[in-house]
Formats: C-alpha cells, structure tokens, sequence
C-alpha cells in the first residue's frame, strides 16, 4: 500500500517539475530562489554563502530587501539634507514628510502616548522598510520580500523585542510581569491567567507576521492565477477578462502595500503602547 | 524498487527544481533580514529620524510661537483702537463743551450789552429832559423878569405923565402879585 501511494507521489513529482504542472510556475514567482530572473535578457545566479555551518545565501528576496534598504537610505538622507537649508521643504521632501508625520501623529502619538519619541525611529523604519518592499513587488521583475514568512517573523521578532524591552524599561522587570495579569484577579484564576498572558505575547507577534505574509502573497497567486486562466484554457478569448481583473487586483494589491505596512507599524505601536502603559 | 523510487522522490525534492512551500523558513533569510534591518534602521535612525524630526519640532514650535505672538499682537491692537477711541470720544465731548460755553458767555454778553447800552439811553434821555426843563423854567422866569421890568418901565413913562410914580409901581405890585404864577 505504501509503495504505491509512493510510486503515484513519485509520479506527480515528477510531472510537476517537468513543466506539465499548470500551478508550479505561479509559485516559481512566489517564492524565494538563489537566481534573480531576468529573462529574456538572462538569469543572474547569486552567490552561495556558508558561514559556520549556516547557508546563508543570498537569495532573491534578500537582494530586493538590500534594494529597498538602499532606495529608503538614499531618499531620507536626502530628504534629510534639505532640512539644513531651511526649515521648510521643497518638492519630494514634501511627500516623504507628509508621511513621516502622519506615522508621528496618527500611529505613534494617539497609540504609545507619552514617551512616543523613543520609539518613533524604529516605527518609521519598520514603516517604510515593509512598505518598500511591498510596493518593489509590484514593479516589474520585483520580487516580495515581506512575502517571504522569514522577513516577516524576522520583523515581527524584532517588533516583540522593542515590544517586551519597551515595557520592561518603562515598568522595570518584575514590574512589568506583574503588570501583565490585570488586577482583581481572584488567587485561584492566577497561574492560568500568567500562563493566557504569556502566551498573549507570543501570539501578537505571531499574528503580525503571518497577517504580513499572507496579505503580500495572496495578491500575488490572485494576479498570476487570473493571468494563468490564459494558458489553463488555451484560449485567448479569456485574455480581456484575465487582464482586467488582474489589472483590478493589482489596483488593490497598491492598496494592500499600503494597508500592510500602516496595519504592521499601526499595531506595534499599539503593543509597545500596551507594554508601557500597562494600567489601561 | 521501493527504494530507488523513494530515492527519485527526495532527489527531485531537495533538487530545487521542485516547488516548495511558501511556509519553509529558510535560515538564511532570517540571517540577511535581520542583518538589513538593523543595518537600516541605526543609519536612518542617526542620519535621518533624528534630523528630521527634529527640525519638523523645531518648525512646529516656531509656527507655534509666531501664531501666539501674533495673536498677542492683534489683541494689543484691539486694545489700542478702543482706547483711541474712547479719547476720541473724551475729546470730542470736551470740545462740544467748550462750545457750548462759548456760546453761552457770548449770549451773556450780548444780553449784558444790550441792557447796558438801553439803561445808558435811558439815562441820557431823561437827563435830555432834565435839562430841558430846567432851561424852560430859566428862560421862564428871566421872561417874567423882563416882561415885569418892561410893564414897570410902561408904566413909569405913561404914570410920569399922569401920576405919581409910587403910586403906580404900587399898584402894578399888587397887579403883578394877583396874576396867576406861571
């Protein structure tokens, strides 16, 4: 029984990868690969990297990650340097400012309340680090790195740390585990309410990144898929439906780059705001 | 035969020809993503969060203060056109007073002139009339002075012809004295 159910496995597999799976290439663009592919002008193969032990080769998603680091670097230095000329600026340090005060005053200010500034650089990192690599994903050739679940645990690692430090600094630490069970507690209820509590902390991460992840890859299968329905059906005729809807899913995907990026950075600031003020 | 195709199997696999699944974590991206973040985040941090958010505090507390002092400003001014105002006002008032005391001073002593110059007229005429009576009774009497001397002198001349003179003044006395005063 084992060695058929095998031999059929063996069988898909194989037909898959020979190019007769009609979904493998959606995930071909979905997923994380060692090349950068750029035909029909060529496949770039990055480099294999070992490091005690570890593979940590550069993949195509960590190259886009280095390129939206280096567009985000390159624009808010710049947009930076106008502000030594004068205290009002002109034309693109317009937008991104616009920007940078609406992560000030409607996610960090109404969420953290007092003591907002300390962690308002790591907001407006996280901000438009995730929304850069949200949006590379839509220009052509791009590649989502936030829809990769490693980039985004990773991100979400890093929030619960600025989360659980934030409030450990603020409440100090045994302060800030007690703080976590709610008062008026009856004695009995304690151990199961420490055990939801802590468990609590796991899971806002967990659901940051996961929320993150699927958001970004979902629109991508959705666009491949109606593009796919083309060559599922061997018919052109489909083609106009496919294009419009893929067109109008891309509209939406714009959107949810948006959505995304402001729902990430929105609900880490409302934890680290939980964290500090642990009496609401 | 089991195992060669079992062997198939894992080698298409791990071949990377093979699709996975967009659950697999891969160490290394967790590796890069951290690295990149962290990377980005203290750059941005010290050469743009920090100046820029500085400035954008400093411009917001200088519209901040402009926006006081000017609203400092418009209230002073409001302040000033109502005092000015009011001493418009005072002013005003002050001179219609004024006028109107010039105006009752100059009555005063039109009416005051006018009694004057009346009570001096009066006076003139009656003094006028004083004067002409006491003429009158001069004239008056020196006429019977001269009209007695011009009887007796009548007198004596027809009396010389006839009687004697005493005789006549005498009784032209007592004629004179019985004629009514005036």
């Amino acid at each position: 029984m084992n060695f058929e159910l095998l031999n059929k496995s063996a069988d898909t597999v194989q037909a898959n990868s020979q190019g007769g799976g009609e979904s493998s290439w959606i995930m071909h663009h979905i997923l994380d690969s060692r090349e950068l592919d750029l035909s029909p002008f060529g496949i770039i193969h990055l480099p294999e990297i070992h490091l005690f032990g570890m593979d940590i080769s550069i993949t195509k998603h960590v190259v886009f990650m280095w390129l939206a680091a280096l567009i985000l670097i390159i624009v808010f230095l710049k947009t930076a340097r106008t502000y030594k000329k004068s205290l009002v600026p002109k034309g693109f340090s317009n937008l991104f400012e616009i920007v940078v005060i609406f992560v000030r005053d409607e996610i960090a200010k109404p969420t953290i309340g007092s003591g907002y500034e300390k962690f308002l650089p790591y907001l407006l990192s996280v901000f438009f680090f995730i929304l850069t690599c949200n949006l590379l994903g839509l220009v052509p050739y791009g590649s989502t790195a936030t829809s990769n679940i490693a980039v985004t645990a990773t991100l979400a690692t890093i929030s619960f740390l600025f989360i659980q430090i934030g409030g450990m600094m603020k409440n100090g630490i045994l302060g800030y585990f007690k703080g976590l069970v709610p008062h008026g507690v009856p004695l009995w209820l304690l151990p199961i309410m420490a055990v939801v509590e802590i468990l609590g902390l796991f899971t806002k991460p967990f659901a940051l990144a996961v929320r993150l992840f699927a958001n970004m890859t979902a629109g991508h299968i959705v666009i491949l898929a109606l593009i796919g329905l083309i060559f599922i059906l061997h018919t052109y005729f489909v083609a106009p439906v496919s294009v419009s809807f893929a067109l109008f899913i891309y509209l939406l995907e714009l959107l949810v780059a948006l959505i995304q990026a402001y729902i990430f950075t929105m609900l880490s600031s409302l934890f680290i705001g939980m964290a500090l003020h642990q009496e609401h | 035969m089991f195992i060669t195709k079992l062997f198939a199997l894992i080698a298409l696999v791990t071949e990377g020809k093979a699709v996975g699944s967009p659950l697999d974590i891969n160490p290394g991206v967790i590796f890069w993503t951290t690295i990149t973040f962290l990377f980005l985040f203290f750059i941005l941090k010290k050469f743009a969060w920090k100046p820029i958010l500085n400035s954008l505090e400093i411009r917001e507390k200088f519209i901040k203060n402009s926006l006081e002092a000017a609203e400092k400003a418009k209230e002073e001014a409001q302040k000033l056109i109502s005092e000015n105002k009011l001493n418009l006002s005072k002013a005003e008032q002050e001179a219609q007073k004024i006028i109107n005391e010039g105006r009752e001073n100059a009555e005063k002593l039109r009416h005051q002139i006018l009694e004057e110059s009346k009570q001096q007229a009066k006076k003139l005429i009656s003094d006028a009339q004083a004067e002409i009576e006491r003429k009158n009774q001069e004239a008056f009497i020196k006429l019977k002075e001269q009209v007695a001397e011009i009887a007796v002198n009548a007198a004596e001349k027809i009396i010389r012809e006839n009687l004697d003179r005493e005789k006549q003044s005498k009784i032209v006395q007592k004629y004179l004295k019985d004629l009514p005063k005036n």
